[in-house]
C-alpha cells in the first residue's frame, strides 16, 4: 500500500536507505548531500536500523572504508558531492575494478572553480569513465525508486559494479514535492538479503582483493568490467520492470515524452526534464511536432537504444549539464552523437550547456530552443554550441 | 496553480514558512513545491524561497519569475530587493511592517496589484515574547491567498506544532495565538 507524502529528495533518499537497511554507512558531510548522512545517522541513533555508521574525516576515507566493508561481504554506502567526490578519485576507480557493488548517493553539484555549492552535472560526468554504473533522477520521485531499485542492479551477478545514484543538488535535493513510498516490508523484500559469492570475510574461501595487476592481466581485468557494464542494461532493464509490479511507476533506460511522432527532440537529464516537459505540452497545443529523451543511465550508455528512439527525428537537441572543453559540447553530447554517428543516424544536431554553477533553466528558454531546432531544420547554421541563459 | 515568491534575510525562517505552507497545503490534498534559492548562505543575507500549490502534480522545476503572490518577511528588503519583480498584477504583495499602506507603496516600483501589511513583529512579541516572524507571516499568506480553508489550516498547523513542540508545550499556545491574531490583522 503506497503511502503519500511531500518530502525533499534527501529525505526521500534517507528513507529509501533505511528501507533498505544496508550494513555500513561511512560518511563525511559536503553541501549539498550532507542532510542523507545526517537524516540517516539519527535512524541508527533511534535503533530503526542496524547499519554500522561510521564518521570518518574525509572523502578519500568514506569512500576506502566502504569498498573495505563491502569487499569484507557487507553491503556499503556513502554519500558526497562535488569536491567531496574529487577527493575519492582513486577509490572510485578501484571500487570498480574490485568489482565491489557499494552504493553512492551522489548530489550533484558544481566542482570548483569558482567554488559553488549550486547544482550541475560536472562531478559525476568527469566520474563516467571511472567504471561505475551511473543513474540520474528528475524529482524525488525518481530519485526514491532509483534508491529502491539500485543495489538490485549492482550487485547481480553478471554486473558487479559500484553504482552511483545520482541528484540534481538543491533542485530536488532541498525541494519539497509530493511523492509516494512504498511499505518498507515491500522495500525489504524487493532489495532482498546482500549474498556475496566471494568476500574477504569468509574463512572457506581466503582471497586478495586489489592485488597488482601485471601487464598479463590489467587488459583482461578491463574488459571483464566492459562486459559487467554491457550486462548491466538487461540486469537494470529487468530490475526496472520487477519493481514496475510492486509500485505501478514503469522506468527504461531512458524515458521517451511525447517522442513518438516528433520532428524535433532534446536529449538530456536530470530535473531539467521536468520543465521541458512543460515545454513541449505548450508547444504541442499550438501543433508542434516536439519531444523529450530524458537520460536515466548514462552508464551503461544506451546509445544503440537512443539512436533507435531518436530515428524519426529530423533536428535532436543535445544538452549537457557539464562542460569538458572539446569545443564539441559536453559529454552527453559526445557520446550521443557518437550513437548516432554508428547507428547512421544521420539527424542535425545542435548544441547546449546549460545550468552550469545552478543557472536557472525556464520553460521559456526550452520554447527557444525548439524554435531553433525548427530554424536548423530550415537551413539555419548553428555556429559551435551555445550557452542558455549567458549573461553577455 | 498558485505560485508564491518569499523575501527573507537567512535565519528569520521565510523557509520553514514556506515548508509549512507546503505542509497545509499537502495535507488538504493538493499538489505542492517548497523550494529555496540559495545564495552565499549567512544570517541576515536575502534569501528567496518558492512555493507552488497545484491541484494536479507539479513537474517544472524552475524558480518562479511571475508569481501570483510576493510575501516580504523583512521590509529592510524593499530598499534591497524589487519585490514585485514579475508580479502577477491580478495577485498581491504581502508585507511585514508597522508602517501605513501609503509608506510602503513608493517602493513598490508602481505595482497595480494589491497590497496588505501585517504587523508581525507586534504580534510575534505579543505572543511569543520573541521575534519570530515566519509564524504570523505563514497565517498572513493563508488569508490572502487563500490557498488552505483557514479553519483547516489552523487544524492542521495545531496538529504540527503539537508534534514539533511536544516537550516545550508552552510554546504551541503562543503560535496559535500567533496564528489567529495575523489570520485577524492582515489588512
Amino acid at each position: 500500500m503506497a503511502k503519500r507524502e511531500r518530502l525533499s529528495g534527501n529525505e526521500a533518499a534517507s528513507i529509501a536507505l533505511r528501507q533498505i537497511n544496508p550494513d555500513v554507512f561511512p560518511a563525511f558531510p559536503i553541501t549539498p548531500s550532507t542532510e542523507i548522512p545526517e537524516y540517516f545517522s539519527k535512524f541508527v541513533a533511534n535503533g530503526q536500523v542496524d547499519t554500522e555508521f561510521i564518521p570518518v574525516e574525509s572523502e578519500h576515507s568514506s569512500m576506502s572504508a566502504a569498498l573495505g566493508a563491502e569487499a569484507a561481504g557487507a553491503r556499503a554506502l556513502t554519500a558526497t558531492s562535488s569536491c567531496g567526490m574529487a577527493l575519492m578519485w582513486e577509490e572510485l576507480y578501484v571500487a570498480a575494478s574490485d568489482r565491489l557493488p557499494l552504493m553512492l548517493a551522489l548530489v550533484n553539484r558544481a566542482l570548483s572553480g569558482p567554488i559553488n555549492i549550486n547544482c550541475d552535472h560536472s562531478d559525476s560526468m568527469g566520474a563516467r569513465d571511472s567504471g561505475w554504473i551511473q543513474l540520474y533522477a528528475e524529482d524525488n520521485q525518481e530519485v526514491y525508486d532509483n534508491f529502491v531499485m539500485a543495489y538490485r542492479i549492482a550487485e547481480h551477478k553478471d554486473v558487479r559494479l559500484p553504482i552511483m545514484v545520482c541528484q540534481d543538488g538543491f533542485i530536488t535535493s532541498h525541494g519539497v514535492q509530493n511523492m509516494e513510498l512504498l511499505e518498507d516490508e515491500e522495500v525489504r523484500n524487493f532489495v532482498g538479503e546482500y549474498q556475496p559469492e566471494h568476500y574477504l570475510l569468509n574463512p572457506k574461501e581466503p582471497m586478495a582483493v586489489g592485488p597488482y595487476a601485471v601487464s598479463n592481466y590489467y587488459m583482461e581485468s578491463k574488459y571483464g568490467q566492459v562486459q559487467a557494464m554491457k550486462n548491466a542494461k538487461q540486469v537494470a532493464i529487468d530490475v526496472m520492470n520487477e519493481f514496475a509490479k510492486i509500485s505501478g511507476r514503469q522506468y527504461g533506460l531512458f524515458e521517451e515524452y511525447r517522442l513518438e511522432d516528433a520532428e524535433y527532440a532534446i536529449v538530456l537529464i536530470g530535473s531539467a526534464a521536468g520543465t521541458a516537459k512543460d515545454a513541449i505540452d505548450r508547444l504541442r497545443e499550438e501543433g508542434r511536432k516536439v519531444g523529450l529523451l530524458k537520460i536515466r543511465f548514462f552508464r551503461p550508455f544506451p546509445g544503440e537504444e537512443i539512436a533507435k528512439a531518436l530515428s524519426k527525428v529530423k533536428v535532436v537537441g543535445l544538452m549537457d549539464r557539464a562542460e569538458s572543453f572539446s569545443g564539441n559540447g559536453g559529454p552527453l553530447c559526445a557520446e550521443t552523437m557518437a550513437a548516432l554517428h554508428r547507428a547512421g543516424n544521420t539527424a542535425k544536431t545542435v548544441e547546449y550547456m546549460y545550468g552550469l554553477g545552478g543557472r536557472d533553466i525556464k520553460v521559456e528558454d526550452f520554447w527557444h530552443i525548439f524554435d531553433e531546432l525548427e530554424e536548423v531544420a530550415n537551413g539555419k547554421v548553428v555556429d559551435g554550441y551555445s550557452y542558455i541563459g549567458l549573461r553577455k | 496553480m498558485i505560485e508564491i515568491r518569499w523575501h527573507g534575510r537567512g535565519g528569520q525562517g521565510a523557509k520553514t514558512a514556506a515548508m509549512l505552507l507546503a505542509d497545509v497545503a499537502f495535507f488538504t490534498g493538493k499538489y505542492v513545491q517548497a523550494f529555496p534559492e540559495y545564495g552565499p548562505e549567512r544570517m541576515g543575507a536575502p534569501v528567496t524561497v518558492y512555493n507552488r500549490i497545484d491541484d494536479k502534480n507539479i513537474r517544472v522545476h524552475s524558480n518562479i519569475y511571475q508569481p501570483d503572490y510576493s510575501v516580504v518577511v523583512d521590509e529592510s528588503l524593499l530598499e534591497v530587493v524589487n519585490v514585485t519583480a514579475g508580479l502577477k498584477k491580478t495577485g498581491a504583495v504581502i508585507v511585514n511592517t508597522e508602517k501605513s499602506k501609503e509608506e510602503i507603496l513608493p517602493h513598490l516600483h508602481g505595482y497595480e496589484g494589491e497590497l496588505y501589511t501585517i504587523d508581525a513583529r507586534k504580534i510575534s512579541m505579543e505572543t511569543l515574547g520573541k521575534y519570530f516572524p515566519n509564524t504570523p507571516m505563514l497565517a498572513a499568506v493563508v488569508k490572502v491567498t487563500k490557498a488552505v480553508d483557514e479553519d483547516t489550516f489552523l487544524k492542521e498547523m495545531e496538529d504540527s506544532f503539537r508534534k514539533k513542540f511536544a516537550t516545550k508545550p508552552e510554546v504551541i499556545e503562543g503560535n496559535l495565538k500567533a496564528l489567529k491574531a495575523a489570520l485577524k490583522e492582515v489588512q
